[in-house]
Parts: C-alpha cells; structure tokens; sequence
C-alpha cells in the first residue's frame, strides 16, 4: 500500500516538473522574437546579420536610439510626429470604440428588438473581411472626400475596425451582470442611467478594459492600412515609420529595431495599468450562488 | 405606510394576456400573499406594482397617488428579489445604504439608518463583507435590509425564501412575520408556495391565468373555497376530489359507490359535480380532527392501500369509489396495508364544485 502511494506521489511531482519545464520552454520561444529586438537595436548590423547568429553579443551601443531622435540628415527620423499622430489615432479611436461598443453591447445584451441575432451575425462577418481587402476601396473613397493622410481618415478606419469586436466582447460581459441588479438599484431610487453607471458599468469593467486594450493595440500595432492611408509626417503612425528605415538598396536593421522597441513600450505600459481592472468573477454573490 | 389599490389592472404581451383586470385593495399595514401556480400572472402583477413593467391598462395607486407611469424609483416602494440582487461590487452596509446615497443623504444619516437596520435583522457583524463572502439567509436578511433601510410606503417581495431549503426557509417565514409585526408594514408578497401564503398573509389572493380566483383570509380560502382550483391548491395534502352526479338525492360516484348530498347545499337532481372533502374531514372512527357532534358524518368500512406515518399522523391512503382518497389518521396507530377501518366522512365540512364551472355550489 505504502508503495503505490509513494510511487503516485512521485509520479505526480514528477509531472508537475515536466509541465513546468515545457511551459519554460514555451515561454522562451515566445519571448524570444522580443528580445531578439531589443537585442538588435544595440548592435551593428554586422553583428545582426552575422551567419552563424551571434548570441552573446560583443558590444551594446545606443546609437541607434540617439540617431533616431537626431535631425533628419544624421539618421534621425520624425519619430516625435510619429508617436504623436500614432497616440492620437489610437486613443481617439479605442474611446469611440469604446463608447459605442458599450452602446451595442448593453443593447444587445438587454433589450430585445427586431432583426437582432441578424444585426449581430452581420457586425461579426464585417471582421471575416480581412484589413487589407479594404485598403484599395478605402484608397479611392478616403482620396474623393478628402481624408488621405489625415487624424480624422485613421481614427474612423481604426474605428469602424475596433467596434464589431468590442461590442462582442462588452455583450458577452454585461449578459453575465443579472438584470434584477439594475431593476433592484431602480426600485432604491437610480434613474435608467445611474442604475447602469452605478451598478452595471462597475460589474462590466473587466470587460471592458479588455475591449480597450484589444482596441487600443490593434490601432497601435496596424500597418496594411496606415501605410495605404497616410502619406506625410502630419498622419504617419509608428509602424509606417518603420519604412522610413529602408533606403533602396539597403535596410537598418538596427534602427528599425529600435523603433519597434520605441514602439512596444507604450503598449507595455498601458496593458500593465489597464490589467488590474481585468479582474474577473466580481458578479458572483449577485445571486443565489 | 399606505394602501394600495388596483383597479382593472391589465397587462399584455402581444397576443399573450398575462393579468386581466385584476382590482385588488391592500389596506394600510396589511400583509397580502399572491399566490398561484407559475405562469398565472402573480409576479407580472408585482412587477407592475414596482413600476418595472409597465401596465397595458388600468390604475395603480399608493396612498392617494396614482402611480401608474412614475418610474420605479418615484413610488417608494423596496422590493426583495427572489435572487436578493445584492450589489456584489458593494459590501452589506453600502448595499443596504445604496437608497440613501442615491437619495443625497448624509453619511451620519446612512450610518444610522443601516445600523438600526442591521441590529433589528442581526447582521451587524457582516456589515463590511461583500454579498460573495455571506450564506444563502445571510444574503436574504441583507436583501431585507435593503428593502427596510428605505422606508418605503409598501414592501414588495418576490418569492424571496425560493432559494433556501426547507429547514432556513421556515425560520426566515417567522422573521418576515416578526419583522411585519414590528414595522406595521403594507406587504405585498408573491409565491407558489400556498404554506407560506397561508402561515404569512392577513388576506391570500390566489390567481389563475392572469385573474383573481379568490381574495380571502387564510381560514376563508382553506374553509370556503370559491373553485375547485382554490380548493385544489391550498391545503396539505391536496383536497380529496371525486366527480359525481346527483341521482336520487345522493351522489353517485364513479364506480356505482353512493354518499348523501352535503347538509346546507342543494343541487338539482341529474346534477354533475365534483366532491371535494380534506384528508382531515376523512378519517378513521376514533382518529379524526373534529368532534362528531352534530356533523353529519357517513360511515364506509374501507380496506387501506397504503400508510404514510409521520409520528404525529398517519396518512391513509383508501380506494373509493373509483379514485383513491386521503385520510388523516391523527393519535395513530400502526396500519397494515389492506387493513379495514371504519372511515368517518364529514359530510357537513364537505365541498360540491360545479362540474363544468369549477364554481363552488356552498352559498
């Protein structure tokens, strides 16, 4: 008897330690595009290019940083502009999103009203289309009315690309606060608006926090568009400015590096502060239970 | 505190009408149970009377004030969900605060109201938790909490003891009962359970698709049925129904087998009918409920089916007259099945139903 027990003991550790090593293992090939990045935006294209890659690199500089932030002529690139025109269209377009996928989730997931699971279905099918299949159309349509390289031509592309997701997920997140919650703040004096502010918006917020992140980032992180849609400084996002790094025969690998670290950091930054309202399972004890 | 007052209230859904045109009037500190089975329009009622639902026609009035379109929060009213519908985001004293804040209180004012609130349900020491840390009463009492923090004029619940069992449930019936007695408070409470109507209720309204069967006091519904269904539902165990027709001045059961026509009630001869008597009017000679004297009693020797004992009381289970009837055997004694008792039945606490109508034929 001791035996078995101790033999299924052993087994059990010794399957936690293989899992713990695979997901070690996992992890490291995940992150290791990151940190081949980072790691490229300290050293020589020499080094980068290298055959068999060099690993441990001899020597770190941050050349590439300070040349970026250089005027134009000594390798610097309008970086400033970038990081301004990218924020802007990334931000306006995640609280648009955001306001009318909170709009369309709550109606969706409240209200009941003619052609609903149709309205629903066709919001999803517009994300079959993938991004780039709209570029051309969109090419004549933004160049007719005029909103080529402009904020205003990318927050509403960046929009209309953003909300048939954030209303799904928001949809999803208010279906699970009950709706007796609401009638019960009602009945303790709310009007319609504060109940759902007071009451359903608190219980909603992981959700939609998520939306926002997962809003905010495709707007950060997109390409196939912005480098269709924008054509000078006042509109180019960070990610066209990569292409600033390509001259006609050659590519800086170590700058365009660089600005993709310049890049991930805002992104960083906001998925760590936005994470603590991401915290799941405030609904329960609502009910029963 | 107020009354309250329906009149022709009516609620549609499309095709589908849920409440028609129900008059009801609660006086002031009254406790009214709706009850009927799922579906029959009870709790559609009390949502119209929160203001949660809005009405097809008719009026609703607390007090003096048609409150017909006002929304939920202009009535001053508490409801106490079947789910509780605690805020989990908030612990029990923000929770039982929550009317106040919304209303503009100040914070000292809050504090005391839930205090006071707390000590007269015994939930002080949860105050700081959230609804996620309490048990299942713990939940309810809080929800009352709620309800009595806002001084409402009317108190509505919706089947608020559903979700506990059996043992919980009859402890916080005499809460509620406590609790209406402490605060005077107009109730308006909705079930399907007909105990707790009738151990709850001042007046129980029992309802049947979307209408009023009967209004009455719990001795009125259990005494004097006005239906079949009335009598059907309330009581336990269910009343004893046989159908019969009226041949000869008696009534002749299924199978031929014959009783008198009830003392008091007189119907015309070739009459279809429905007798209804309870368990406790039907029992063995010396086991029965109620004194003999002067009741006209009719005697059978029946043979037992089956014995349900539950120490206090046995219950009989005896083939007559094409259907199987309950008896309740009270001091009892132990029964074999097939044994042959002497069965008394009261004839003069017995019921006719119209056969068609439903309608009682006591006047």
């Amino acid at each position: 008897m001791m035996d078995a027990n101790r033999k299924s003991r052993i087994r059990k550790r010794l399957t936690d330690w293989a899992l713990t090593g695979l997901l070690f293992l996992a992890m490291c090939i995940i992150c290791l595009p990151g940190l081949w990045i980072v790691l490229n935006s300290l050293r020589p294209t020499v080094e980068i290019m290298a055959k068999p890659p060099v690993w441990i690199p001899r020597e770190l500089s941050f050349d590439a940083y300070v040349a970026m932030f250089s005027g134009v002529g000594q390798g610097g690139i309008p970086v400033v502009q970038y990081f301004r025109n990218s924020m802007i269209i990334a931000v306006t377009s995640t609280i648009i999103s955001l306001a009318i996928g909170m709009s369309g989730g709550y109606a969706f997931a409240r209200y009941r009203f003619r052609f609903k699971g149709g309205w629903f279905l066709g919001l999803m099918l517009t994300r079959a289309v993938p991004g780039i299949a709209l570029s051309l159309p969109l090419f004549f349509l933004y160049a007719r009315v005029g909103l080529i390289d402009t904020h205003a031509g990318m927050i509403l592309a960046y929009t209309a690309l953003n909300i048939p997701f954030t209303i799904w997920l928001i949809d999803g997140f208010f279906r699970q606060v009950p709706k007796d919650l609401a009638e019960a703040a009602q009945i303790d004096g709310c009007t319609r608006w504060q109940a759902f502010w007071q009451v359903e918006f608190p219980l909603a917020r992981p959700g939609i926090a998520s939306a926002g992140i997962f809003a905010f980032l495709i707007s950060w992180n997109e390409f196939a568009l912005a480098s269709q849609l924008t054509r000078s400084t006042d509109s180019k996002t960070l990610p066209v400015g990569l292409l600033d790094y390509t001259a006609e025969f050659t590519i800086d690998w170590r700058g365009m590096c660089a600005l993709a670290v310049v890049m991930i950091i805002p992104a960083l930054l906001l998925t760590y502060a936005v994470q603590k309202h991401l915290v799941s399972g405030l609904t329960s004890g609502a009910i029963k239970g | 505190m107020a009354t309250l007052t329906l009149s022709q209230l009516d609620k549609s859904y499309g095709a589908f009408h849920a409440v028609k045109a129900i008059d009801l009037d609660v006086s002031d500190g009254e406790f009214v149970a709706l009850v009927g089975p799922s579906g029959c329009g009870k709790s559609t009622t009390l949502r119209m009377i929160a203001g949660l639902e809005e009405i097809s026609s008719g009026d609703i009035r607390i007090g003096t004030r048609v409150v017909n379109d006002l929304p939920p929060r202009d009535r001053n009213i508490s409801m106490v969900f079947q789910s509780y519908a605690l805020y989990p985001h908030m612990t029990v004293a923000e929770n039982m605060g929550f009317t106040l804040k919304i209303a503009g209180r100040d914070k000292a004012e809050i504090d005391r109201a839930v205090t006071e609130a707390a000590r007269v349900l015994e939930i002080e020491p949860l105050l700081d938790r959230r609804p996620a840390q309490l048990s299942g009463g713990q939940r309810q009492r809080v929800a009352m909490g709620r309800a009595i923090v806002r001084d409402p004029d009317v108190f509505l619940f919706d089947e608020p003891l559903s979700n506990l069992d059996a043992k919980l449930r009859g402890q916080m019936r005499t809460e509620i009962k406590q609790l209406h007695a402490r605060l005077g408070a107009t109730i308006v409470y909705v079930t399907h359970d007909q105990v707790e109507a009738m151990t709850l209720a001042d007046r129980i309204v029992i309802m049947k698709d979307g209408r009023i069967e009967q209004v009455g006091t719990p001795d009125e519904v259990f005494n004097h049925p006005a239906s079949l269904f009335v009598a059907g539902f309330i009581g336990s165990p269910p009343m004893n129904m046989a159908p019969a027709t009226v041949q000869g001045g008696r009534l002749v059961l299924g199978d031929g087998a014959a009783l008198p026509v009830p003392p008091d009630i007189t119907v015309p001869e070739g009459a279809r009918v429905t007798l209804g008597l309870r368990p406790d009017d039907l029992y063995p000679e010396g086991h029965g409920i109620h004194s003999e004297d002067g009741h006209a009693v009719e005697s059978r020797e029946l043979a037992v089916d089956i014995s349900e004992p539950l120490g206090n009381e046995t219950l009989l289970f005896v083939p007559f007259g094409g259907s199987t009837w309950t008896a309740r055997m009270l001091n009892p004694r132990a029964v074999r099945r097939g044994e042959t008792l002497r069965f008394h039945f009261d004839l003069s606490r017995a019921h006719l139903f119209d056969a068609d109508t439903g309608q009682s034929l006591r006047t």
